[in-house]
């Protein structure tokens, strides 16, 4: 638990950098393997004849689902599998993670078939201190997924992590 | 049958959606995620011991959430936003109860909208994952 923590400037001129982009993937596999880990049983995300009749082009992304990202030895994270260097990382030097919250805006429908590019940035940093995670740092980072095919921004994605 | 426009109004309940995430459950939306945080499956994980024991992922409540929102819809229409914040641990094989009622309704541009006050409760009734989300009626 940390007793003192502050954010410096080195940590504050990490806000806004924009991460190099990285490929998501959005398949029918994909579609399933997410669906069947949330525990879905609406056909509409497995079968895709049955998406198709409710007016889909293939299986749709389930909300919150914004693709795989593409996985690549010694350039993926081998945690969370996103891009291992995903921008300019802080070195905060705390080690517990939590994840604060997440917002997801859809500006167009995702479905199987599509490619998502993914640029993120940190787009604020917080200290808040807890009863029993004493100091935490809280970090807002928002990602743009543009669909490769059309160009349009599909999603954007506003994550909190709490570091402790 | 899917939720409609016409359908619904200020302070309609979603139905409700009970889920109970074991270990292997968990290991799926894992491997369905890409969240590989060994928080989530290995309780020799440091954190893990800290805690006691692995936790739910509050990504796996913020999906459930947006299964709870889709399985009312019925692709009757679709997500325009959706949001949660994490204010409580989940534990494997507890209850996750995921509820939501309509908080308002309105057309806008000619999208016929509702917004829809959405959470998740554990055992003892805590709002563990509480959000919002907006929803286009087709």
């Amino acid at each position: 638990m940390a007793e003192q923590f502050e954010i410096t400037d080195e940590m504050r001129e990490a806000i806004g950098v924009e991460s190099p982009p990285w490929v998501y993937e959005v398949t029918t596999t994909s579609v399933r393997a997410f669906a069947r880990g949330v525990g879905y049983t609406d056909p509409v995300y497995f079968d895709v004849e049955a998406a198709q009749k409710a007016g889909y082009r293939s299986l749709p992304a389930p909300p919150t689902y914004l693709g795989t990202p593409v996985f690549i030895p010694g350039q993926s994270s081998d945690t969370f599998s996103g891009p291992a260097q995903g921008g300019p990382s802080l070195q905060h030097g705390l080690k517990g993670l939590l994840d604060g919250g997440t917002e997801t805006e859809y500006l167009e429908q995702i479905c199987a078939g599509d490619t998502l590019v993914s640029t993120s940035k940190i787009v604020d940093l917080q200290v808040r201190e807890s009863r029993s995670l004493g100091k935490m740092l809280i970090t807002t980072s928002q990602a743009t997924y543009t669909n490769q095919q059309t160009g349009k921004v599909a999603a954007i994605q506003r994550s909190q992590a709490i570091f402790y | 049958m899917g939720a409609t426009w016409d359908g619904i109004e200020e302070g309609s309940e979603l139905p409700v959606l009970e889920k109970q995430p074991g270990v292997t459950q968990l290991v799926k939306y894992a491997a369905g995620s890409g969240d590989f945080n060994p928080l989530h499956h290995d309780f020799q994980f440091p954190q893990s011991k800290q805690l006691g024991s692995i936790i739910v992922h509050g990504r796996f409540k913020y999906a459930a959430l947006g299964e709870l929102v889709s399985n009312w819809l019925d692709h009757n229409g679709r997500v325009k936003k959706l949001s949660c914040q994490y204010r409580g641990m989940d534990f494997p094989d507890k209850k996750v109860t995921c509820k939501g009622s309509v908080s308002r309704k309105w057309e806008e541009s000619g999208e016929k909208l509702a917004e829809v006050s959405i959470w998740t409760e554990d055992e003892d009734g805590k709002k563990t994952t509480p959000g919002e989300a907006i929803v286009v009626f087709n």
